[in-house]
């Protein structure tokens, strides 16, 4: 490929002072401050950036802005490559690497493309119709076809930048940064709104930054807009984003947008790479523009083709040409700017190929005046070239725009600007379930019915002249403030003191014919990035997928990166055709946030690693750590598994553990489990409703072990609750329940009972719990107290004493969930360290043993305690627990009571808590086993329950199990099965009490 | 995300709210006299209308307060918030 | 249907020679008769299956399909693809394989290639409960014949190497259930290849006509008023998730059902990485990459009552966030859409299929998010109900009668995520 160079001399907004160095296919080229990757490449005469999806098809770029359906590379190396990005919106910087993607060995020789020399077997939809035997095939053939799917690569490390995220508030939002909105920033920020003004571009201005000759307010466009966004600049309510899309318009006005903050200073830069925005504005304002509509003609895809506004915005914005000789192909005059620009400039225009018979007009007359050679009433059937357009067919058009009449003249040319119309930009508008209207006079569809709180202004409303621009946007962001409480001057609107000539009325023809039917001679694209032509359009609609939506999950038109920003239109318009229906009629398919795709990244911001979720630590923490405990997440804390000793494993520190406890003394950190503090003249009167027992009678000072049951009977909760005054309770809950607790609890207070006088008050957080266990703990404990009596009159079990320990204000309880003489020391959390520092000194002499998690669940499985969520699954009651004792048969109500009746609730045969004793002792049944009578040599097996918890347990000397089991408690002494993958354990079923069964120890 | 006007803290994004479902169900009292019928009724057979829902929320990161809301659910948009025990606004939609 | 019209290699290959010209429509759109055997409200997977097996299994060929918009246009078109059968409950997992089985031999059946890829469905493990959820369910899905596996940490790198298995994490991975015969399948295939085949027996496709009541007579349906008029029908099957309460609500009574917004997205397509479905529902994601490239994502659903097929942006962003922390390398990958559903949830998380208070009206609904992998044998179990006007023993446990007298399925508890 020789180089060329397509710069023009004297144009764009670009600094010439540097140039600027990429490598592009691995090939150096240079470009300037200014440029899109894009740009960059048509300047050094790169017309083949990349392959299209199906057939592999050379395609080039064909737009200049985030539409762009084809130029999509595979940006940067290593953890900072980034697939399917839009050239077009990529800006330059040094260094930069960018690569053709989805072929192979290369884009200029890709093997892929013997897809396009069969793509006659590929019409849309073919693999529903085939692939399918042997049916075992499916997976061989899926292989294929997975890879020879996809765009660009995903990167093979994780990202090494970083990614902001924020929460933002204004009065008046508005989404697009061009005349319009420009405009309507001005005039709500002038009468005093807070404002956020965002464009997806470098810069403000839109279709400006590529005007020429346009005047506003007595200067050049641009400058216009320079002296506009100074001005906003200055005002300190004003918020400015630059190179952020607003991508979602969600409820309630919350906008969701993406800032690329330094994006376009390349990898590596300070600061994050982009910030999410998560904005909620009172008001908000679209002017969202609109996208040029590509001609559909026969291979309308070739590299060089592309949209007219493209080739202006790439002469006037970055002084590039799209071609050394340019044709010109359109349906409406605006797409003569672009050739006068090029022409003035002094690219030559091969021709402009006018669907119109009545081409006229004043742009029609300045460019037959220049000598542009216009043929009306032509269109172009045909092109030539493979890695760029050489040339096209035009032919004359019939009177009715559905055939062509006469012989075919060929025309030279390298690039091909078209152009089809205009469709606004109303994606934005459609996410807020704004409705469409099908607008007649720009053959598309626009805003209809007002949405409260959002306005909409310019070309999005098909609004395409600059001065309707101004004055739409200027009165959106004056009623918008005003609406958002802002009333101030305003002033007045910004006038177009010079305008570009007057436009004359389009031609549309949704389909531009050649001499072939449709389907035989060239592909007409409509989708030029999922590769859909107007004739799969056409099959669908033979096949009877004929709604849009069916049309679209057929062909998968619309369907790509681009969502159909360029091809949604073209291709509902040809199905209304097929089916002899107005556009309205057949209508259009959602328009699905986000407006262009989102780094992922950008939405995880900080929330990540450590950060994803918040972890909790107890007050001991640090001390478990240095210890070498493992922790055991338990909902969001973080628990002390096992301690284990140098060369201990977990299974050799949990026996030491457990004996240790039973032997002499353990200490165990419990400030995880949930505490709530119960005040009020009716709180025993809530008690007796959220647990299944009694608790008027409690006496001051003592404590009791609860379950709390939903509506529905089953067992959600467990824990001791103390009375700590006449009105005043302290209830511990389970770990993982502690907020669910409270909540149910506020819930029915303030929901069912609000007359009740009871306040809940969470104080997890504000109190350290360390437990100790075992005989040797009144001794310990009685060497840091001189002011708690600790003796069994005195401090009877499941009661509760306030003195100091170690010096330091504690309430200890009598309660156990190890069986043994415990006390539970309750200290404020801040001393919860210097407690357990001052139990494990003074603890020393008797052994003390740290003991974790893992210890604690064989200790309390020993003694037959359930853990909720272990034992019971949502699915239990009391009774199935063999816990019937404690639902009172006395109280008229609590939460689930009347759901024990239930036909199916009341069956004496549900699945019953019950032991397992192994036959072999030594073995332990691996939790999550299934439990059955009858033994087959094979499944299916009738099922009984499953073991819930299994250990073995040093104390008793051997196994020991739980498991809820079918009428369980009618089968004590049977002998059941546990088949497992590779063995099956014979057990004998038990009471659910493994240790000191008459209770002896509780007492030290 | 909804814009919820909390009664007691004002206007607030949804995530600082927790949802509590359909407003208005009365715990029935004599439950024993209720069939398994009437009782499934309460516990678990909801309006669940499209249009005008009638539901509880609680400002579950806020003033942990519960009360209730009327919103459209087709729309989102919400009707009327109100404090727990008022009775239902009448809306005509 | 005629041997002419019979999708394959051949015939792909004599009409490419022909331009494709000669294509047939997949189904006919005809005008509504005045009565029907049977009508099924609903032309979403299950409703289009439901009328199929009518034919196919029961010789019932004189029913009509009513869809309010278009075929496959609710969650059949929207969810997330998966398949699988491994649930906990033994009621769930032989309804559940039975759909599976029935998958596996769906493209030949009905001569259209839904796609259903069986790449394997691998359920994370955070934390020791999970893990032990984790064996449990397995041991129930072997014992039940289910194809399921236990995977240490290190199986599960092996099996998805692109998959954090760093145990520093905020959520390790400490292990997974593997169910190989899971995957995921094309949806809208699904739906199309139904109408097609149920077309193909003769039955009627009814798009664009909306059911608007029933006439009820002496407790028993007589048909269904519809924007297109009166339709008569000896029975009606009611297949509309999403909808569900609100089409009960014409029938007279109140379903224990509530609607809410279940949001879904997919990246930008990429080259191959990811060839397993990957569950995890301490973080609350599940996701596969679909044959065209894109990774397809589901979150958990949003806690409000909705019909508006939309949701809250956090919780996408939450989905998004767990994502990462999988998938650390997806980082630099682009959401491209997002979109709802609507699903219609039971307090148990399981379906309710089978009869009603009114004769001759029968409930398919409440599958919550786990709908589409059960379409073959929902529709299944459904056409034998309406045939037989009982369940079969497949659907029985799952009649709306359980929330009165307590048999519930709770598939909330141990089952993890029910998607």
């Amino acid at each position: 490929m020789t180089r060329r160079n397509l710069r023009l001399a004297d144009r764009g907004r670009l600094d010439r002072s540097q140039p600027i160095r990429f490598i592009f296919n691995g090939r150096t080229y240079y470009g300037y401050k200014g440029d899109t990757l894009a740009s960059a490449l048509i300047a050094n005469g790169v017309a083949l950036v990349g392959r299209s999806f199906k057939y592999h098809r050379p395609r080039g770029i064909m737009t200049a802005g985030s539409e762009e359906p084809n130029g999509l590379v595979q940006l940067g190396q290593g953890a900072r490559t980034e697939p399917n990005i839009r050239a077009t919106q990529i800006e330059l910087y040094d260094g930069l690497v960018a690569a053709s993607q989805n072929c192979w060995p290369s884009v200029g020789f890709d093997l892929g493309a013997t897809n396009n020399l069969l793509s006659r077997f590929f019409p849309a939809g073919f693999y529903y119709k085939t692939f399918m035997w042997p049916a075992s095939f499916w997976m061989k053939y899926e292989y294929f076809i997975r890879r020879a799917a996809g765009l660009g690569k995903a990167p093979g490390e994780p990202d090494p930048d970083r990614y902001d995220k924020t929460y933002a508030h204004c009065d008046v939002l508005v989404a697009g940064g061009g005349p319009a909105g420009i405009a309507a920033a001005l005039a709500a920020a002038r009468a005093g709104a807070r404002v956020v003004l965002a464009d997806e571009q470098a810069e403000f201005g839109g279709q400006l930054l590529h005007s020429r000759s346009e005047e506003i307010a007595g200067r050049p466009a641009v400058d216009w807009v320079a002296a506009a966004v100074a001005e906003l600049s200055t005002m300190p309510e004003v918020t400015l984003l630059r190179r952020t899309t607003a991508f979602a318009y969600q409820d309630h006005n919350f906008v969701e947008l993406v800032e690329r903050v330094t994006d376009h200073l390349g990898p590596g830069a300070d600061g994050p790479r982009q910030r999410y925005w998560r904005l909620r504005a009172r008001q908000v304002v679209l002017a969202a523009g609109a996208i040029e509509r590509p001609l559909v003609f026969a291979d309308n895809d070739r590299p060089g083709i592309m949209l007219a506004s493209a080739g202006r915005a790439y002469a006037n914005r970055y002084g590039v040409a799209v071609g050394d000789k340019v044709l010109v192909f359109t349906g409406n005059d605006s797409a003569y700017r672009a050739a006068l620009d090029l022409a003035e400039a002094g690219t030559a225009i091969a021709a402009i190929v006018d669907l119109r018979p009545d081409a006229g007009g004043p742009l029609v007359a300045e460019a037959r005046g220049k000598g542009i050679e216009v043929l009306a009433a032509h269109a172009v059937t045909a092109t030539r070239g493979s890695a760029r357009l050489e040339g096209v067919t035009v032919m004359p058009l019939n009177a009715a725009g559905d055939g062509v009449t006469g012989g075919g003249r060929q025309i030279a040319c390298d690039a091909l600007l078209m152009s089809g119309g205009w469709n606004p930009a109303i994606h934005l508008f459609s996410h807020n379930r704004g409705k469409l209207r099908f607008d007649e006079r720009v053959q598309s569809f626009v805003p209809g019915e007002p949405v409260r709180g959002c306005h909409t202004a310019g070309a999005m409303n098909g609004a395409f002249e600059t001065a309707d621009c101004l004055a739409q946007g200027f009165a959106a962001g004056r009623k918008a403030a005003s609406e958002a409480g802002a009333s101030g001057e305003a002033g007045s609107v910004p006038t177009v003191t010079r305008a570009e000539p007057a436009e004359s009325p389009d031609r549309v023809l949704w389909i531009v014919p050649s001499d072939k039917p449709l389907g035989e001679g060239g592909k007409h694209f409509v989708d030029h990035q999922n590769d859909v032509t107007a004739a799969d359009v056409a099959l669908a609609h033979r096949e009877g997928y004929r709604s849009v939506e069916h049309l679209k999950r057929y062909t998968t038109m619309g369907m790509g990166t681009d969502q159909g920003k360029t091809s949604n239109v073209n291709a509902l318009a040809i199905m209304a055709a097929l089916r002899d229906r107005q556009i309205p009629e057949v209508g259009h398919t959602t328009f699905r946030p986000p407006f262009a795709p989102v780094t992922i990244g950008a939405f995880s911001g900080h929330d990540k690693g450590d950060l994803f979720d918040p972890i909790r630590k107890t007050p001991m923490h640090g001390w478990h750590e240095k210890t070498g405990a493992p922790f055991e997440d338990v909902g969001q804390w973080k628990r002390a598994w096992y301690y284990p000793k140098p060369g201990e494993d977990m299974h050799a520190a949990v026996a030491r553990e457990v004996k240790a406890v039973r032997a002499g003394v353990g200490i165990v950190d419990a400030s995880t489990l949930g505490k709530i503090d119960i005040k009020g003249s009716d709180a025993a009167r809530l008690l007796n409703m959220v647990y299944t027992n009694a608790w008027s009678k409690l006496e001051i000072g003592r404590c009791r072990y609860g379950l709390m049951c939903g509506e529905d009977g089953m067992v959600f909760d467990d824990g001791v609750t103390t009375r700590l005054g006449e009105q005043h309770f302290l209830m511990s809950t389970t770990t993982g329940n502690a907020a669910r607790v409270l909540g149910w609890l506020e819930e029915w207070l303030q929901c069912e009972w609000p007359d009740w006088q009871v306040h809940c008050t969470s104080v997890t957080e504000q109190f350290a719990t360390v437990g100790l266990n075992g005989p040797m703990a009144r001794k310990l404990l009685a060497e840091l107290t001189d002011d708690i009596p600790l003796d069994d009159a005195a401090f009877p079990f499941m009661s509760i004493r306030e003195g100091h320990v170690a010096g330091i204000a504690a309430r200890v309880m009598r309660i156990s969930f190890t069986g043994e003489l415990t006390f539970e020391i309750n200290v404020a959390a801040s001393y919860g360290l210097a407690l357990w520092e001052a139990l494990m000194a003074a603890g020393e002499k008797y052994g003390i043993t740290p003991y974790g998690t893992e210890a604690m669940h064989v200790l309390r499985a020993e003694k037959g305690f359930i853990i909720v969520g272990q034992e019971t699954d949502g699915t239990q009651t009391p009774q199935d627990l063999d816990m019937a004792w404690i639902v009172s048969k006395q109280k008229p109500d609590h939460l689930g009571k009347r759901s024990f009746l239930r036909t199916d609730t009341a069956r004496p045969d549900r699945k019953h808590l019950v032991g397992l004793l192994t036959e072999n002792p030594s073995e332990v049944i691996p939790e999550g086993g299934q439990v059955v009578a009858e033994l087959k040599n094979q499944p299916p097996m009738t099922m009984l329950g499953h073991v819930t918890s299994s250990y073995y347990s040093p104390n008793v000397g051997r196994s020991i199990a739980m498991a809820v089991v079918k009428n369980g408690r009618n089968r004590m002494g049977d002998t059941v099965y546990v088949p497992l993958v590779d063995r099956v354990i014979r057990a004998k079923v038990t009471e659910p009490r493994f240790f000191d069964l008459e209770g002896a120890r509780l007492n030290g | 995300m909804l814009l919820i006007s909390c009664p007691h803290c004002g206007p607030r994004a949804e995530i600082e709210f927790a949802y509590g479902h359909e407003a208005h169900i009365a715990r029935p009292t004599d439950q024993e006299k209720l069939t398994d019928a009437e009782w499934a009724d309460y516990l678990f057979m909801r309006k669940n209308p499209k249009g005008v829902h009638y539901e509880r929320w609680v400002h579950a990161r806020g003033c942990r307060r519960w009360f209730n809301v009327a919103r459209h659910t087709v729309t989102h948009e919400i009707l009327a918030v109100y404090r727990m025990g008022d009775p239902p606004p009448a809306l005509d939609r | 249907m005629a041997i002419s019209s019979r999708y394959s290699i051949i015939s792909l290959a004599r009409n490419a020679l022909n331009y494709h010209r000669d294509w047939q429509v997949a189904w006919r759109s005809p005008e509504p008769k005045p009565d029907y055997d049977v009508i099924i409200v609903g032309g979403g997977g299950h409703g289009l299956a439901t009328a199929y097996y009518l034919a196919k299994e029961h010789g019932i060929t004189n029913v009509a399909v009513i869809e309010k918009g278009w075929l496959g246009g609710g969650n059949t078109g929207r969810n997330t693809t998966v398949v699988r059968s491994n649930y906990l409950w033994d009621e769930s997992a032989h309804l559940y394989e039975h759909s599976l089985k029935l998958w596996e031999g769906l493209s030949q059946d009905l001569n259209f290639n839904t796609m259903f890829s069986q790449r394997g469905l691998m359920s994370l493990a955070h934390n020791t409960h999970e893990l032990r959820e984790i064996n449990r369910r397995v041991n129930a899905n072997r014992l039940n014949g289910i194809d399921s596996e236990v995977l240490t940490v290190e199986q599960v790198k092996a099996y998805c190497p692109i998959l954090n298995c760093d145990p520093k994490s905020r959520y390790p991975v400490m292990g997974a259930s593997l169910q190989r015969r899971g995957g995921i399948a094309r949806h809208d295939a699904v739906a199309w290849g139904y109408a097609r085949a149920a077309d193909a027996r003769g039955i009627d496709i009814i798009q664009n006509c909306e059911v608007t009541g029933f006439r009820i007579e002496n407790g028993r349906v007589r048909g269904v008023e519809t924007t297109r008029g009166f339709i008569g029908a000896k029975k009606v099957g009611c297949v509309v998730a999403g909808h569900a309460s609100v089409v009960a609500g014409m029938a007279g009574f109140r379903l224990p059902i509530e609607s809410h917004p279940l949001q879904a997205l997919v990246s930008e397509p990429i080259k191959p990485v990811l060839h397993t479905v990957v569950m995890s529902s301490a973080v609350h994601v599940y996701l596969s990459q679909s044959d065209k490239g894109e990774i397809v994502m589901g979150a958990g659903i949003d806690a409000f009552n909705s019909y508006a097929q939309r949701g809250s942006p956090f919780v996408v962003e939450h989905l998004l966030n767990a994502l990462l922390e999988l998938f650390p390398t997806f980082s630099r990958l682009k959401l491209m859409r997002e979109w709802g559903g609507i699903v219609d949830t039971c307090p148990d998380a399981s379906p309710i299929i089978g009869r009603t208070p009114v004769e001759g009206i029968y409930f398919n609904c409440g599958w919550g998010t786990g709908g589409f992998k059960a379409t073959p044998g929902s529709g299944w179990v459904m056409a034998y109900t309406i045939a037989n006007d009982r369940p079969h023993r497949l659907n029985e446990p799952f009649a709306l009668d359980r929330f009165v007298n307590g048999y519930l399925i709770d598939e909330h508890g141990a089952a993890g995520v029910a998607h």
